[in-house]
């Protein structure tokens, strides 16, 4: 195999995953935009029930999270990934951070008689 | 804020008022008098202090070398230095700090010669220091200087970060001793509580000096776990698998990644707080809906895990001193790894504990008081751990090794009482007494700082090719054993007897005679700081019959041991190979050790940078400047800080290399001094002959 | 040393073999850069946890009903979503070699959508204020101007490193610290996009529902 071919081979792999990582950008923005636009659309212009838009806001909010992460950072689940371990770990903590405070400081404004909690 | 402010009151609230002395000369009552002589004399010492260097520096002309061989030095080793030299000099504040408030309590009788505020400025600052200025820097300076060696890398992963961190934690640490000549430290403890903090109940700078000291030490300490983390993960040498680190270094990972996770509830905190104070906010006032208890819980979020942050690493190093001391390789390193980890993650769970009787149910107590029990159960493994490491074993009793027994039995104690307060019930019975102040001086005083002191003597000659004096080293330890004992034991008696923590006097007969003892005790502690003092010196005097420029003086099992003493500045002329736990045991039992290698290549090592330093100034000015409410400077030092990294991102050629001739040299000399050198067995260790070439028994099969 | 520079990955768009120098540069620092990103996650999370926990302390002054725009909000969440957009096709630009006046044209767009961003919530502030919901006024208020002008300093630093950056290019063109800046801001970028979608979900729409 001579050089020239060599290089016209990688010329077009390079094209191709260039189209591909366009499309994902793309594809990321697609998705964001609906995700975007479903919940903003529900709390402007429905009356449904506060719990339930609640959940329903968190959850897409939640999905779009992810969408970025894949379409926009590029994080996949192939192969070892030390960046891919740190995130879940730093959820695991926010979890537990975030939760934890809102039990206690929730129960404390109960107890306390402070402005009360929803 | 407005421009008249800033022309009206150029120094903001900056005057004659804010020096120690000032109340004194105004109101001489006797009081008055005592408070501010001490207040003067602290004062007096840390600018003579600060005079009395710079005049040996300007004596040895010795200002270009500081400047351009330590603090613009990116070398990882020299930082580590740096960072246990800070910790030394806030800990010797600090140690005076609390010698002083056992003599007032000692005397506290019906009052003490200290007035309250004064006494409350002592335990601020003490516990601040002690915390955020000694053990901190000093871990971070170990891992420093050690870290690197042990997984076989050159430096960390952004050196020219390191040096901005320990800018970051000196200015810290400045502004803290500005604190003693200009204004005064909080009154409201380590922790800061709000509302006390808050402007209504404290107006004066105090808390200010609190706040941006923390700041500036937490944001050094974010970019050092992230520097640990990240060198971790990717500096180490091919073969070293996590599994294969040495345990100092699991350690300071975990310690790292604990640094990252925990110091912003710190930041948020602290941030929160400086808004109340300063833009009028109220996210801890009593009034307008804000919520001290929040500020409580943001702080603990933080607050636990800093209590690893700051004992894991001084496990590490008991690990590593024991096993090296006693001739054996680790007892249950997968179990102490483990263990370790699930600390870590474990530290994360516990944080209600500090403040069980906040209001909160039962239940909520319950959940977090379980979890603080569980942690019991990985640190008892560890303790086995060590423990069947010297069964057995070849012990040698050195200084590190005295400062790890004593920690081992003083150490369950304190776990002990851990496991009482984790009860919730208990917990009611006892909080807010000395009794508290007992349970955690138990577990700091043994758990970290015999450990930071026990990996000083340990490394100290791997940093400047000579050993330590044994006979003051041993002296110090049992007198800081035994001074320990003294001042706190009694604490434990105290709090069930009923008596408050931080109490500047007291009512109680009853109390006097333990409180003498345990004053007795903090003199004993004093006697040990200066025996470290005295054996500095001496060793210093010494050295030529302490040399061991060989470099493995205890007979290592790490790599940092297979360096000369001093390292030179790329740590080893090829990274190694690892094959096993225990790297260069290993080698030496296989004969692999001190071998001269295939070739030599150039080495590519990171230049000096003044960003450390300048961003130190920077930051400590900026904070200076919102301690007093200077405006004109602090929008002039956010703008240099700004300016300042824009510039920084426009530097190239920022590396420079060492050939590879320089390196063989370097090592040629390492492999001749080996040849001649003496070996020598484990009897002679602390004998002038030992060069610091360990003598190698028969090989044993490693596995 | 003995280890396979191809054999790794980093977040972000990876540059690859075309730049084997910045590729291989690159592993510690975005590794290090995105461990940054998640101490910052706690930051953010700690803020949230604030706000939520002060919601109802508004102490008789206005509530987020009063307060918020949710027309305002969404134009703010296109504008940042579409300078994502456009921060991913000045990465593809750079990785592959469009030329730097392809790739400074698309940062330019970045800047002007990110500056649009924050004209926009300066706005949002200085009418909460005239509302009556200024930081000073209740718990809940101050809690708000913690968590979103939090997120606003932050594109706003993002903005002052991306002029530094074609500062930068304009200087010294396309060498591997430039091209490891631009990687480490966009990680930035999409980061923010991403506590931007926690902040319009939580503070803004879970406010109006």
């Amino acid at each position: 195999m001579n050089e020239a071919t060599h290089d016209s081979t990688e010329q077009t792999d390079r094209k191709r995953e260039e189209r591909r990582e366009f499309h994902s950008y793309v594809w990321g923005v697609g998705l964001a935009l609906i995700l975007t636009l479903v919940p903003f659309a529900l709390v402007a212009w429905t009356d449904i029930a506060r719990q339930t838009l609640y959940i329903v806001i968190g959850v897409l909010a939640l999905v779009q999270m992810v969408v970025h992460f894949r379409f926009f950072l590029h994080l996949g689940l192939r192969r070892k990934r030390e960046d891919l371990h740190l995130i879940l770990f730093s959820a695991l903590l926010l979890v537990i951070l975030v939760a934890g405070t809102i039990w206690i400081m929730t129960n404390l404004s109960v107890r306390m008689a402070l402005p009360m909690m929803p | 804020m407005s421009a008249i402010d800033i022309i009206e009151h150029p120094l903001g609230r900056l005057s004659l008022e804010s020096l120690p002395f000032y109340k004194m000369s105004q109101d001489p009552t006797l009081q008055n008098l005592i408070n501010g002589s001490i207040a003067g004399t602290a004062a007096l010492i840390a600018v003579g202090g600060a005079v009395i260097v710079a005049g040996l520096i300007t004596y040895f002309h010795g200002w270009r070398t500081l400047w351009s061989d330590w603090l613009t030095s990116t070398d990882h080793k020299k930082i580590g230095i740096m960072y246990v030299v800070i910790a030394f000099v806030m800990m010797a504040r600090a140690l005076i700090e609390a010698m002083l408030m056992r003599a007032q309590q000692a005397w506290g009788l019906g009052g003490g010669f200290l007035s309250p505020d004064h006494f409350a400025e002592l335990f601020s600052t003490h516990g601040t220091i002690m915390i955020f200025f000694m053990a901190m820097p000093f871990l971070t300076g170990l891992i420093n200087y050690v870290m690197p060696m042990q997984i076989g890398a050159r430096d960390v992963s952004f050196p020219t970060l390191n040096s901005v961190s320990l800018g970051l934690t000196a200015a810290g640490a400045a502004l803290i001793m500005v604190s003693l000549v200009l204004g005064s430290f909080s009154t409201g403890g380590w922790f800061g509580y709000p509302p006390y903090t808050e402007m209504a109940y404290s107006p004066g700078v105090g808390v200010d000096y609190w706040i941006w000291a923390l700041s500036l030490s937490s944001l050094g300490s974010t970019f050092t776990g992230i520097n640990f983390a990240v060198t971790i993960y990717k500096e180490r040498a091919p073969g070293m698998k996590l599994m294969r680190m040495p345990l100092f270094t699991w350690t300071a990972l975990c310690a790292a990644i604990l640094m990252i996770f925990a110091m912003p509830p710190l930041t948020v905190a602290t941030a929160q707080l400086a808004l109340d104070r300063y833009l009028g906010f109220h996210y801890f006032t009593n009034a307008l809906g804000g919520d001290p208890m929040h500020f409580v819980n943001l702080f603990w979020m933080f607050g636990h895990p800093e209590v690893y942050i700051i004992i894991l690493p001084a496990w590490g190093v008991y690990s590593e001193v024991i096993s090296t001391y006693s001739g054996k390789a680790l007892f249950g390193y997968r179990s102490l790894v483990w263990a370790t980890m699930a600390i870590s993650v474990l530290s994360f769970t516990v944080w209600l504990h500090h403040f069980f009787t906040m209001g909160q149910n039962a239940n909520i107590n319950a959940v977090f008081g379980i979890a603080s029990m569980l942690i019991g159960i990985p640190t008892g493994v560890k303790i086995y751990d060590w423990i069947w490491t010297m069964v057995r074993g070849r012990v040698r009793m050195t200084t590190p090794m005295v400062y790890s027994i004593g920690f081992i039995l003083l150490f369950v104690l304190g776990g002990m009482t851990g496991i009482l307060l984790a009860n919730p019930s208990i917990d009611y019975q006892v909080h807010n007494t000395v009794f508290l102040v007992a349970h955690f001086h138990n577990v700091a005083v043994p758990g970290v700082l015999f450990g930071m002191l026990a990996g000083y003597h340990f490394w100290f000659p791997k940093a400047f090719g000579f050993r330590l004096n044994e006979r003051w080293g041993i002296f110090s330890a049992l007198c800081w054993i035994i001074g320990f004992m003294l001042a706190f034991f009694p604490l434990y008696v105290l709090g069930i007897m009923g008596l408050p923590r931080r109490s500047a006097g007291y009512q109680q007969a009853a109390y006097v005679p333990l409180e003498m003892v345990a004053f007795a005790g903090a003199l004993v502690i004093g006697v040990a700081l200066l025996a470290l003092v005295i054996q500095l010196l001496v060793s210093i005097r010494d050295r030529e019959q302490n040399r061991s420029p060989v470099g493995d003086p205890w007979d290592g099992r790490s790599l940092e041991w297979s360096t000369a003493s001093p390292p030179p500045e790329h740590n080893f002329p090829v990274i190694p190979e690892v094959t096993n736990l225990d790297a260069f045991t290993v080698a030496k039992e296989c004969g692999e050790a001190y071998q001269e290698p295939d070739e030599y290549v150039d080495i590519t090592m990171p230049r000096n940078s003044i960003l450390g330093p300048v961003l130190g100034i920077f930051g400590f000015v900026l904070a200076f400047a919102l301690v007093w409410r200077i405006w004109w400077l602090v929008i002039l030092a956010t703008l240099a800080t700004f300016v300042t990294i824009i510039v920084r991102g426009f530097a190239r050629d920022l590396t420079e290399t060492v050939s590879a001739d320089d390196a063989r040299r370097e090592h040629q000399r390492l492999l001749e001094r080996v040849r001649i050198s003496p070996a020598i067995s484990r009897d002679d260790e602390r004998a002038p002959v030992n060069v610091g070439l360990a003598k190698q028994g028969p090989a044993k099969v490693v596995s | 040393m003995s280890r396979n520079y191809q054999n790794f990955q980093y977040p972000g768009l990876n540059l690859g073999s075309a730049h084997p120098e910045a590729h291989k540069a690159a592993e510690s620092m975005m590794f290090g850069f995105w461990v940054f990103l998640m101490s910052d996650a706690i930051l953010f999370g700690m803020v949230f946890a604030t706000y939520v926990t002060q919601l109802h302390a508004t102490a008789g002054g206005p509530g987020p009903q009063d307060l918020y725009d949710i027309k305002s909000v969404f134009i703010e969440t296109m504008l940042l979503l579409a300078s994502s957009f456009t921060f991913g096709m000045a990465s593809l630009s750079m990785k592959y070699e469009h030329g730097k006046a392809q790739l400074i044209g698309w940062l330019t767009i970045t800047l002007l959508l990110g500056l649009a961003f924050l004209g926009f919530e300066v706005h949002d502030f200085l009418s909460m204020i005239d509302k009556g919901g200024a930081p000073e006024r209740s718990g809940f208020a101050s809690a708000f101007f913690d968590l979103v002008p939090l997120h606003g300093l932050h594109v706003t630093a993002g903005c002052i490193w991306l002029l530094g950056l074609v500062g930068q290019m304009l200087r010294y063109g396309l060498d591997t610290r430039t091209k490891l800046g631009v990687m480490r801001l966009a990680l930035f970028w999409h980061f923010l996009d991403i506590v931007w979608i926690a902040i319009f979900s939580v503070v803004y729409l879970a406010g109006l529902a």
